[in-house]
């Protein structure tokens, strides 16, 4: 088979690989959020069950995550959550890295100066405008180098899902390398990868640039 | 009138193992300037926190131009009023930080015009002339698109003063407002509050300032284990202090 031909059939996994990582990132960039907050909650029983909850996501590996979930409810209750296994590896993808993520905007609030919360309350935010307008903000820019390492890591987390089957990039170039007993494909899915991340990496990058207008 | 009233406070810190505030009263009139002074760990930056509703006293009332935000109840300890009634008291008061704590993310324009749009409802045009005639004033108005952290901490003090100013509060509360400045940067901090106690804005002010607190008070108060120990006159106080422990305080700051 040519390389062309290769490229060509791992490109068409490229579809695959970018709706786990756009569709992970839609749902667990706002999942993190309502998981840091439980998290931080004055609730002692909430916040514990959240803090646990974390600690299990963050100490197994996203690949049992990921069998758990694809394959979990079939053998549990003799059921499939869908065909289409897009859709569970989404949810494990998600639930996985909005507990990373929760850990990270947690890390972000609590870094903000109790300063700039008696600032708004003297003069007058309400609770809501004072984490929106006030607060937020100045996480998201103290949270963005971490959120770059973990939005790279995704990129390559993506090719796990092979090993539930699911088609994407990774999953075809393991089975062309295996048809066609050759290595080409690996280092194809190598500078796949690489250039994926240097994509993000300049986007991210240009984003925190944007940030930088303040220290 | 009264504008603010301060009756019989009491707070405890530590599981009440920490006694800092014991039956404090105190009244500031409209058009009033009152200096605060005391040694550290005398309770005043924790009088002024209660004051301003950043921290709940155990006991006392706290009444502002009549309506209240604190009651005594039944059981002897501090009921405050609800949450509707405290955001309507918050807008008569404003205050100034050690610190300053301006919003770093906001230029120095926006630190003024976004509290007048999100919390008083003023339109963009207004709310932007309310700080740019308020910047003049504090001599800042080629500052007005810079960033806090391009300001020297005078400037961010004179800043914060006019942020608080842009809310149109009946009585400005100073916590230590130039601790946290170089020496050479204070006198411009207290030119402004200066100018603003000769303009009979109503203010108590929290300082280490002693000559300064002398020239701009009507009265001053001295602070000590959690009680006033004396107030009275500027001139009365510095000049001719009536306790051992005033004179002894006011001998270390080189006073009298």
């Amino acid at each position: 088979m040519k390389l062309i031909t290769m490229i060509n059939l791992m490109l068409e996994g490229m579809g695959g690989t970018c709706a786990i990582f756009f569709l992970t990132l839609l749902f667990s960039l706002p999942l993190g959020m309502v998981v840091a907050l439980l998290r931080m909650s004055k609730n002692k029983v909430v916040s514990n069950v959240t803090r646990a909850i974390i600690s299990v996501l963050r100490g197994t590996p996203l690949m049992l995550q990921l069998i758990a979930v694809t394959y979990g409810p079939y053998y549990l209750f003799e059921f499939s959550v869908s065909k289409n296994k897009l859709i569970p590896v989404v949810i494990a993808f998600a639930i996985n890295y909005a507990a990373y993520f929760a850990e990270i905007y947690r890390s972000g609030i609590e870094s903000i100066p109790v300063g700039q919360y008696e600032a708004s309350e003297i003069l007058g935010y309400s609770k809501a405008q004072t984490f929106f307008r006030i607060i937020l903000p100045q996480v998201i820019k103290r949270i963005m180098p971490s959120m770059t390492n973990e939005v790279v890591t995704l990129v390559k987390d993506t090719s796990l899902a092979f090993t539930v089957s699911y088609v994407e990039m990774f999953t075809i170039g393991k089975n062309l390398a295996n048809s066609q007993t050759s290595f080409v494909p690996f280092i194809v899915a190598g500078v796949f990868y690489f250039v994926f991340n240097a994509i993000v990496d300049f986007v991210m990058g240009r984003a925190e640039k944007s940030m930088n207008y303040y220290q | 009138m009264k504008i603010l009233e301060l009756n019989h406070v009491q707070k405890s810190f530590n599981n009440e193992t920490l006694h800092v505030l014991k039956d404090i009263s105190l009244s500031v009139s409209e058009g009033e300037v009152v200096s605060v002074i005391g040694p550290s760990g005398s309770g005043k930056s924790t009088l002024l926190r209660c004051a301003t509703l950043l921290t709940e006293m155990d006991s006392g009332e706290l009444i502002y131009s009549g309506e209240y935000a604190a009651k005594i109840g039944a059981n002897g300890k501090s009921v405050y009023s609800d949450k509707a009634e405290l955001k309507k008291i918050r807008s008569i008061f404003g205050l100034v930080f050690q610190s300053f704590n301006l919003f770093p993310h906001y230029s120095v324009l926006k630190n003024l015009t976004d509290p007048q749009i999100s919390v008083l409802g003023r339109d963009k045009e207004q709310a932007r002339e309310k700080a740019m005639e308020l910047l003049r004033k504090m001599n800042l108005e080629e500052k007005a698109d810079a960033y806090p952290c391009q300001l020297s901490g005078g400037q961010q003090q004179r800043v914060a003063i006019a942020r608080a100013l842009a809310m149109d509060p009946q009585i400005l509360f100073f916590d230590e407002p130039t601790s946290a400045l170089d020496p050479e940067l204070t006198g411009e901090v207290l030119k402004v509050i200066k100018k603003l106690a000769e303009e009979h804005m109503t203010m108590v002010i929290v300082t280490h300032e002693m000559a300064f607190a002398r020239a701009v008070s009507d009265r001053v108060i001295f602070m000590d284990g959690g009680v006033i120990v004396e107030q009275g006159d500027p001139e009365e106080v510095f000049g001719a202090p009536k306790t051992e422990r005033t004179k002894q305080f006011l001998k270390n700051y080189g006073q009298s």
